[in-house]
Order: C-alpha cells, then sequence, then structure tokens
C-alpha cells in the first residue's frame, strides 16, 4: 500500500524530490504572502471594536496555527523514521524543527504586540499563551538533543522520541481555549460553516494561511536538502554535483 | 519464571539503590534546603509563605527529581549491565517498569514522607496539607516514568545534566499546573477532585505507553 513511498528513503531521490517540489512552493509562497498581506494590511477593512490593530491577526493567526502543524509534520516525519528505519525521514525532521521554532516564536510576538493594546499587557499566564511557550521549549528540546549527539543516526532517533513524546502538547494548545476561561479569545476560522469573521477579512486570512504553509514547505525544502548533502558528502553522486555546481 | 525475574530485578535495584546511600539522601537534602530558602528570601509573613507555598514545594520537588534522575541509568550503562538486560528474552519494557518503580519508590517516597515538615515551614492549612500528599503521591510516579525516556536518551552523553533539564522541564509544566490548582482549590475549601482526576489520567496513560517508550530510548543509546 506504501510501496509508492519508499524509494524516497534513498537520499539521491529525497534530494531530487526536494528540487521538484521547491519551485512549486516557492511560487505559492511568494504569491500568496505577497497578496494576502498587501490586501490584509491595506485593503481590509478595519475593525469596529479594534481598529487598524487588529491586522496583525494576518501574521499572528498563520504563524500561531503553523507552529502546531508543523511540530506534527516533525513528529511524523519522526515516527516514519521510527517505522520504516529511514535515515531520510529524520534528516526531514530536523530539517523542519528549527523552521517551527521560528513559527512558534513569530506567533509569541505577534501575540504578546497584539495583548499590549487590546489585554492591556504583553504576557499573561493563561492557557493558551502558556502551552504555546512549552511548544517553543519542545522544538528547542529536540533540536538541542539531536546537536548533542556525535552520531547523527542515533541523534536522530534520540530527537525523534522526544519529538513524538511532545505531540500530547499540541491539542492541549488546541484546545486550551475550550477547557479552560482564557483571555485568549476562541477559534475564528475553524468553524467553516459559520466563521466569526467577516468574509472580506477572512479571504486575506486564508490566502495568508496558504503563504504561510508553502514558505514553512519552501525553507523546509531547503533545509532539508542542505541536510541531505552535509550527510552524504562522500557520496559519487553528491561530488558529481558540486563538481557541476563548480564549473 | 517471568516473575521471577523481575522479582529478582527489583530486588537487585532496591539492594544498590540502599548501598549508595549518599545518592540517595543528596537530591532530598537540595529538596529540603530549595523549600528553606523561600522563607528567608521572601520574608517570613505567614500569609505569602502559605500563597507560594504550594508552588514552591512542587518547584523543588521537579528541580530535586531533576538531579537524582541520572542515577537511575548512569552507573548501569557505563558498566554494560544495560546492554546485558537487553539482551535478555525478558520483556525490555517489562524490566524497565521495574527500574523506573524501584527509583520512585527510593528516590520519591521519602520526598513524600518529609513533605509534612514543609508543609509546617510554609504554614500551609491542614486540607491544603492533604491536597499537597495527594498530588505527589500521583505526580510523583508520573515524573519518574516521563523522566526516564529522557534520561534513557541522554545517558550516553557525557554533558546530559543541562540537557536532561532542558528536555524535561517543559513536560512537567501541565504536571506543575494541575497539581499547584489542586492545592490552591484545597486552600479555598474546594473541591480538587477534577485536578487529581486529570493528574490521575496523566499517569495512567503514561503507565500504558513509557514503559516502551524508555526501553525504545535505552536501545537508541545502546544502539
Amino acid at each position: 500500500m506504501w510501496k509508492w513511498l519508499h524509494p524516497y528513503a534513498k537520499t539521491e531521490r529525497a534530494y531530487v524530490l526536494c528540487n521538484t517540489l521547491l519551485p512549486w512552493f516557492v511560487v505559492t509562497a511568494v504569491l500568496s504572502l505577497s497578496i494576502g498581506t498587501l490586501w490584509g494590511l491595506v485593503f481590509a477593512p478595519a475593525d469596529y471594536q479594534q481598529g487598524d490593530s487588529f491586522r496583525i491577526i494576518y501574521i499572528h493567526v498563520p504563524s500561531a496555527l503553523l507552529s502546531m502543524s508543523t511540530y506534527v509534520a516533525m513528529a511524523v516525519a519522526a515516527a516514519v523514521g521510527m517505522i520504516w528505519q529511514w535515515r531520510t525521514a529524520y534528516m526531514a525532521m530536523i530539517a523542519i524543527a528549527p523552521v517551527g521554532a521560528v513559527m512558534t516564536f513569530i506567533a509569541l510576538v505577534t501575540g504578546a504586540a497584539w495583548g499590549k493594546p487590546m489585554w492591556g499587557t504583553w504576557w499573561v499566564w493563561d492557557a493558551r499563551l502558556t502551552s504555546e511557550l512549552i511548544l517553543l521549549f519542545l522544538y528547542l528540546g529536540v533540536m538541542a538533543l539531536y546537536s548533542a549527539f556525535d552520531d547523527k543516526r542515533q541523534g536522530g532517533k534520540a530527537a525523534g522520541v522526544m519529538a513524538i513524546v511532545g505531540v500530547v502538547n499540541i491539542p492541549i494548545i488546541h484546545y486550551s481555549v475550550e477547557w479552560w476561561n482564557t483571555l485568549h479569545q476562541g477559534a475564528t476560522i475553524t468553524k467553516f460553516d459559520k466563521p466569526s469573521i467577516a468574509p472580506e477579512m477572512l479571504w486575506p486570512l486564508l490566502i495568508n494561511l496558504l503563504g504561510f504553509a508553502a514558505f514553512v514547505g519552501a525553507v523546509s525544502l531547503v533545509r532539508m536538502r542542505n541536510e541531505i548533502i552535509r550527510r552524504e558528502i562522500h557520496r559519487p553522486w553528491v561530488v558529481l554535483i558540486a563538481k557541476q555546481a563548480s564549473k | 519464571m517471568r516473575s521471577g525475574v523481575y522479582a529478582a530485578m527489583f530486588k537487585r535495584e532496591y539492594t544498590l539503590a540502599f548501598r549508595q546511600k549518599a545518592e540517595l539522601v543528596q537530591p532530598l537534602v537540595f529538596f529540603v534546603l530549595v523549600v528553606s530558602l523561600f522563607p528567608l528570601g521572601v520574608g517570613p509573613s505567614p500569609e505569602i509563605l502559605q500563597r507560594i507555598g504550594p508552588g514552591v514545594i512542587w518547584v523543588a520537588a521537579i528541580l530535586s527529581s531533576l538531579l537524582g534522575m541520572e542515577r537511575l541509568f548512569r552507573d548501569d550503562f557505563q558498566n554494560g549491565w544495560l546492554e546485558q538486560l537487553a539482551l535478555t528474552d525478558a520483556s525490555l519494557a517489562g524490566l524497565m517498569a521495574i527500574k523506573v518503580f524501584t527509583h520512585w519508590l527510593v528516590s520519591f517516597v521519602p520526598l513524600v514522607i518529609v513533605s509534612p515538615l514543609l508543609a509546617l515551614f510554609l504554614n500551609l492549612t491542614e486540607p491544603m496539607y492533604w491536597a499537597l500528599l495527594a498530588t505527589l503521591a500521583i505526580g510523583t510516579p508520573l515524573i519518574s516514568l516521563v523522566g526516564a525516556i529522557a534520561v534513557g536518551l541522554t545517558m550516553g552523553l557525557n554533558r546530559g545534566g543541562v540537557l536532561l533539564a532542558l528536555l524535561l522541564i517543559p513536560l512537567f509544566i501541565p504536571l506543575l499546573i494541575f497539581a499547584t490548582s489542586a492545592i490552591e482549590s484545597a486552600a479555598m475549601q474546594l473541591s480538587y477532585m477534577p485536578q487529581l482526576a486529570i493528574l490521575g489520567a496523566l499517569l495512567l496513560l503514561a503507565f500504558a505507553f513509557t514503559p516502551f517508550a524508555i526501553s525504545y530510548a535505552v536501545r537508541v543509546s545502546l544502539n
């Protein structure tokens, strides 16, 4: 059933796949991010309550959503590596980790900047904010554990265990606004049948969401490519690429 | 015959722990010392101490557990005992569960026993004390089980200590939140069963899954 997937366990095939996918991700990211951000920041109507300061939603919500889905992607890569014993999957995991950490950081910083005018404070210890902060620490833990090993194969396996253990935090973040009575507001765009946001505000948000996702994908692909080259530096096909590039 | 293996494992772990008394006592002394720093640091006012007491005790318990945690696998890894265990036909997950249970028994049960003293130091009321005892009883096995995964992963590294803290403290934050909120509910004479139920659910989940994660982590470190 999963047979079509297995050739990509070879680093060479994975490298070629990265190269094929990369332009699509870059084009999607550039197009949607410029359209979505311009539409959101300039043309979308101002909020009747929050005025113009609501516009940070176009950065905050996509980065927060992506911080969680990137973590899941990282954990899935770790699980794939663990189940099928793929080295490439661990490379993907460690390529994704810093990207997700940056997304989490952006979500926290923009959230703080939004909280200052709206709640009157940069930071409150409510469930959503705390669990998002834990997510940042989980990313850092995975990266630190990986870099502590000299043997990167072993490091990948070890970091993979931590990545999978940390998945318990994801539902906690997602449901934190429902389980606890928090200062952070509930979900805005997950209710597809009747979103609690006007359509002219929603469209740029969705476009930016796509843009952020494509951006995360693009950066992860570039990092994955680099990781493959760095780890397989002695393989003939890598030497061949290097020779062609230096011509 | 299998149960004989587990019983022998328990006996060995227990005996070894009590022959290294210093390593057993040090985290405990650290725990008491950290807690007794707070009345000196924030002033001896009983109201403030009662307010911060539950959090202080729990933070100190987590920190002292990190100190003692490395002992769990370090010696057995260095003298090759763990490799022999991995080669036996008994389930490694089962053996690891025994090992973690013994570790909990010798390092956390004393901590629960000295907690009345600390409750006295920090001016906790009697309902708060019972809540503290209940959360420690449910929460500390969770610390041992989850901590053992990270110890298993880092035992082969020379500079594992700080890394261990970086890996584990984020995982213990939810535990800290629910435990202290249970004690706060008790301070206000409210029922703290909801928080205890969540802690209990986390513990059952950990019981079910962590032995396998620990044995996998050990195998990764043994390579």
